[in-house]
């Protein structure tokens, strides 16, 4: 494959972000949003040839006659050689989930740079200050974002981790004047800081025991006859393996070394994902604009925790207790999110929690991925629901960004009753409800199925658990729904001053997403992303794949969970009534935990202010200013004293200099002449 | 009577205990210099007697000689230079005045 | 042994460093100081005739005597009245003064003594370097050669020049 493609996916977003990094300014608005959309348009060209050509040119560098698909290094420049074994690289990787991720960042990058050119003016047409520095930083994170997936080795990965952390921490606290948003903006940076160093040392670790970064060295084998490409291979992992257990200290604090190297990444992952108990800082996130949440707090960025489970999954199945960990910890965290959602007044929170629940599900589907349950089904559903959820989640938080422009506010208490001034934003909204709540034939049916095979698969307390998560979903979905669309009606006094469908650089990529929404569960990933790239079944794939692979017994009941959700949404937020406040009445203590979504931020709060910066911080801030400081404040004492004392000698009369000169010259030629004669 | 090198290095050390006294007393700038010129002489002098006396036919101490010669006309000069820069400062060349420049 | 011309050279030359060194500092006169110090410097140009050096005794008398003590003499006149003397000195000042001199008097001459056999050794026969020889030493480059002086000599005069010229010129 040629090298250009590849080169230019990189580089184009990242020259983007320098011209309207440096330049923006000089720019008009319209000048700088047109070229960052038109940079990511092309980008968007350019990564789905490559992704298409990856999956369907069918070279031989990119599928075996087998139909197994194979992994291609497009290129490996050494970037950084420490030493002879210790060499840092920056490459193109192409595998089916780094394909996969070329399709769904791009687009969803795409819309939001044409959703942003309208969404950052308001009602007149004004500009928001530093629009040419948002797009700056959307180019800047979807550069971090595209070196991520693309990625050859872990330390690579890890470069681009923290450049979209960074890029993040830019774009939450856009309005940095808000200091609401300045705070959130600390909170991401500081969490997902927090979790890097798991993630870091658990590199080391890894690195220290196998000697290498590389993927193509960790998880697969070279295949013969063909440069640059590899399979992934099981024996190369238990290699790994071997090399762990053989080291002189294969275990500590009673797990093996790799399940601590393995967990200490996955809690990077849990970091970036927003996994309990380092979910805090998501929510907050949303302090940012819509368009960002949307790209980066939805889409993106949240999923590159479960993307790096999945890179790493051939070892992770070498340490089932790591996996063990990413089932419990994703399994609380679906439940814990769902819980919070049903509370929440503003709707980019309800949306926020819905996606730490969504990740939530995929972790817990690559979690009980096994290669003996229908060829690791686990790993193809969490990868699946990755790609649907992208596209639904993208489109309900535009479309939150939409009413959000419209109203001005983000509770759902200023908005009830919009579905007649706002037709297209509630139609795409309840396109993007039915997708995630699992309706058939909306893309969030296939891939919640899927993953709830999987975990009937392999538990079937699992099983029960994600079933009811996913009616919550449901329920807190439409519950939203309602609460914007339905409830109470809206008396408009002045008809020029009602709310309405926003302008076409809106509505457009609502429309679009939506569209994705409703075909995106036919996409017959089975036959595209498996975890060792053979397909899972047989024959050829067509565009009623899924639906024929379905298991009607799994995908019947969860159907019936979310319809019944959805009717009990209906019964309860439908039109104004006093339900809901009886609800509330009657379980009051649950209510108040989930609004105050389980105390976590105040249980931080305690142990940060509390027990940190009190117990620990302040004696230690004491030794430095009374000890250390004043040590040095002692010696300045000291010499300023000496200095003032002896100042008086500088007198500027050279002749008592020339005295004092002489006087020591003959004081040292007396002891000389004494000592030698 | 031999004159022999004690005698021509007494008075060098005369005049260079001249040159001391004179530099620390006087007030007058130009005759600190001149108490310099005196030091330095002296200075000259041993070079010039230690060559003569013990390294006959050697040359090294009368071009040292010279060259000292070379630097303190040039010293003197940029000296003087600077005392009349102050004399027109300050209408006087009184060294006890001249104490602006410490600390 | 020396010729009684040479020895009553010797005294003359001798005795006239000395008392003219001392009236150099000890008079009150700046212009007469000045004088003095012309007598002392037309002294050490006789000593070094005296001990064959009569280059070098020229160029003494042509640098420092013709040179510098007319600078000496310009500069006096440029900054104090001819005829006025100085007053007199506190006495804590030239009771300073004497300590230190008198001191460097005592350990330089103590020191002198003591280091016997060098300082009686007398007078060796030598050529008086002819001018061929003195011009190749300043001019060469071989071993004990002072090309390499010269020139950075040269540059430092120069250097002087111009720094007098800047320094002392009217604003």
């Amino acid at each position: 494959m040629d090298i250009t493609l590849p080169l230019l996916i990189l580089v184009i977003p990242l020259f983007m972000f320098l011209l309207l990094g440096l330049c923006g300014m000089k720019m008009s608005h319209r000048l700088a949003g047109t070229l960052g959309t038109l940079g990511m348009g092309t980008v968007l060209v350019l990564s789905y040839i490559t992704a298409l050509t990856y999956f369907y040119s069918g070279a031989p560098e990119f599928i075996t006659q087998a139909g197994e698909r194979l992994q291609y290094t497009v290129f490996n420049v050494t970037w950084l050689q420490f030493t002879d074994s210790l060499v840092i690289r920056l490459g193109f990787l192409l595998d089916p989930i780094s394909a996969m991720m070329l399709i769904v960042i791009p687009t969803i990058s795409f819309m939001v740079h044409l959703y942003s050119l309208g969404y950052m003016r308001d009602h007149h047409g004004v500009y928001e200050h530093g629009f040419q520095r948002f797009y700056a930083f959307l180019s800047l994170f979807s550069f971090s974002m595209l070196g991520l997936v693309v990625a050859t080795n872990i330390f690579q990965m890890y470069i681009f981790w923290e450049l979209v952390g960074a890029s993040s921490y830019l774009l939450i606290g856009f309005y940095y004047k808000k200091p609401s948003a300045v705070s959130a903006s600390k909170k991401a940076f500081i969490v997902t800081r927090f979790a890097d160093l798991g993630f870091l040392i658990g590199i080391l670790i890894l690195s220290f025991y196998t000697g290498t970064f590389n993927f193509a060295d960790l998880t697969s084998a070279p295949v013969d006859g063909i440069a640059n490409v590899s399979q992934v291979s099981l024996t190369t992992a238990e290699g790994i393996k071997a090399m762990f257990t053989n080291s002189p200290a294969p275990m500590f604090m009673g797990a093996s070394v790799m399940t601590w190297a393995l967990v200490l990444i996955f809690m990077g992952g849990m970091g970036k994902s927003a996994m309990m108990p380092l979910h805090i800082w998501l929510p907050d996130a949303m302090e940012g604009p819509t368009p960002v949440s949307a790209l980066i707090h939805a889409a993106t960025m949240v999923v590159a925790g479960v993307y790096l489970v999945a890179r790493l999954f051939p070892l992770y199945l070498m340490e089932t207790a790591a996996l063990d960990i990413i089932v419990v910890v994703g399994a609380l965290t679906a439940f814990y999110a769902a819980m919070v959602a049903c509370t929440q007044i503003d709707i980019k929170r309800v949306l926020a929690f819905s996606t730490i629940s969504q990740i939530a599900f995929m972790m817990v589907s690559l979690g009980v991925a096994r290669p003996e349950f229908h060829h690791g089904l686990g790993y193809m559903a969490g990868m699946f629901h990755l790609f649907t959820h992208a596209m639904f989640k993208a489109l309900l938080f535009l479309c939150a960004g939409a009413l959000i422009h419209a109203i001005g506010s983000n509770d759902y208490t200023a908005m009830h009753g919009l579905r007649k001034y706002m037709p297209i934003t509630h139609i795409t909204f309840l396109i993007g409800c039915l997708a995630i709540a699992g309706i058939i034939p909306f893309a969030g049916f296939f891939s919640k199925d899927e993953i709830l095979t999987a975990c009937f698969g392999h538990s079937i307390v699992w099983y029960i658990w994600m079933s009811l998560v996913a009616g919550l979903t449901a329920f807190y979905m439409f519950r939203l729904y309602y609460l914007i669309f339905w409830w109470k009606e809206h008396k408009v006094h002045d008809p020029h001053h009602a709310p309405h469908d926003q302008p076409w650089t809106m509505t457009l990529p609502l429309v679009i997403l939506a569209a994705i929404s409703c075909v995106a569960g036919f996409v017959p990933f089975g036959f595209l992303v498996t975890w060792n790239g053979k397909p899972m079944f047989e024959g050829h794939a067509s565009f009623f794949t899924n639906l024929e692979h379905l298991d009607w017994s799994v995908a019947g009941i969860s159907l019936a969970v979310a319809i019944i959700a959805i009717l009990i949404a209906t019964a309860m937020y439908k039109k104004e009534n006093p339900l809901p406040e009886k609800m509330r009445n009657a379980l009051p203590r649950l209510w108040d935990w989930c609004y105050h979504r389980f105390y976590w931020d105040e249980l931080y709060q305690f142990i940060t202010h509390k027990i940190i910066f009190g117990c620990i911080c302040k004696p230690i801030a004491w030794f430095d200013r009374h000890i250390i400081d004043g040590a040095m404040d002692g010696l300045a004492y000291v010499t300023n004293k000496a200095s003032v004392a002896i100042k008086g000698f500088q007198s500027g009369k050279i002749q008592m200099y020339v005295w004092f000169y002489l006087a020591g010259a003959l004081l040292l030629g007396a002891i000389t002449v004494i000592c030698l004669i | 009577m031999d004159i022999t090198v004690i005698y021509y290095l007494v008075p060098s050390l005369i005049m260079f205990c001249c040159g001391v006294y004179g530099f620390v007393t006087r007030k007058n700038m130009i005759a600190m210099l001149i108490s310099l010129e005196l030091m330095l002489n002296s200075v000259d002098i041993n070079f010039v007697v230690f060559n003569r006396y013990l390294f006959p036919g050697q040359l090294e101490g009368m071009f040292f000689t010279l060259f000292a010669i070379a630097i303190a006309a040039a010293e003197t000069a940029l000296a003087i230079a600077i005392i009349i820069n102050i004399f027109r400062a300050s209408k006087n060349i009184d060294v006890t005045d001249v104490t602006k420049m410490k600390f | 042994m020396e010729s009684v011309g040479s020895i009553i050279m010797y005294v003359i030359i001798a005795l006239s460093i000395i008392v003219f060194s001392v009236l150099t500092v000890t008079t009150r006169k700046i212009l007469r100081s000045a004088t003095y110090l012309l007598f002392t410097l037309f002294a050490t140009a006789a000593l070094y005739f005296k001990l064959d050096y009569e280059f070098l005794g020229a160029v003494q008398i042509a640098v420092y005597a013709g040179g510098i003590v007319v600078l000496f003499v310009f500069s006096i006149l440029l900054t104090s009245h001819p005829g006025h003397s100085s007053e007199k000195l506190v006495s804590r000042k030239r009771v300073l003064g004497l300590s230190l001199a008198v001191a460097t008097l005592v350990i330089a001459g103590y020191a002198l003594i003591s280091r016997c056999s060098v300082m009686f050794a007398s007078l060796p026969a030598m050529d008086n370097p002819d001018m061929k020889t003195i011009g190749e030493t300043l001019m060469g480059t071989g071993h004990g050669q002072y090309l390499l002086p010269f020139e950075a000599i040269s540059v430092l005069l120069l250097a002087c020049i111009i720094g007098g010229v800047v320094v002392a010129r009217k604003r």
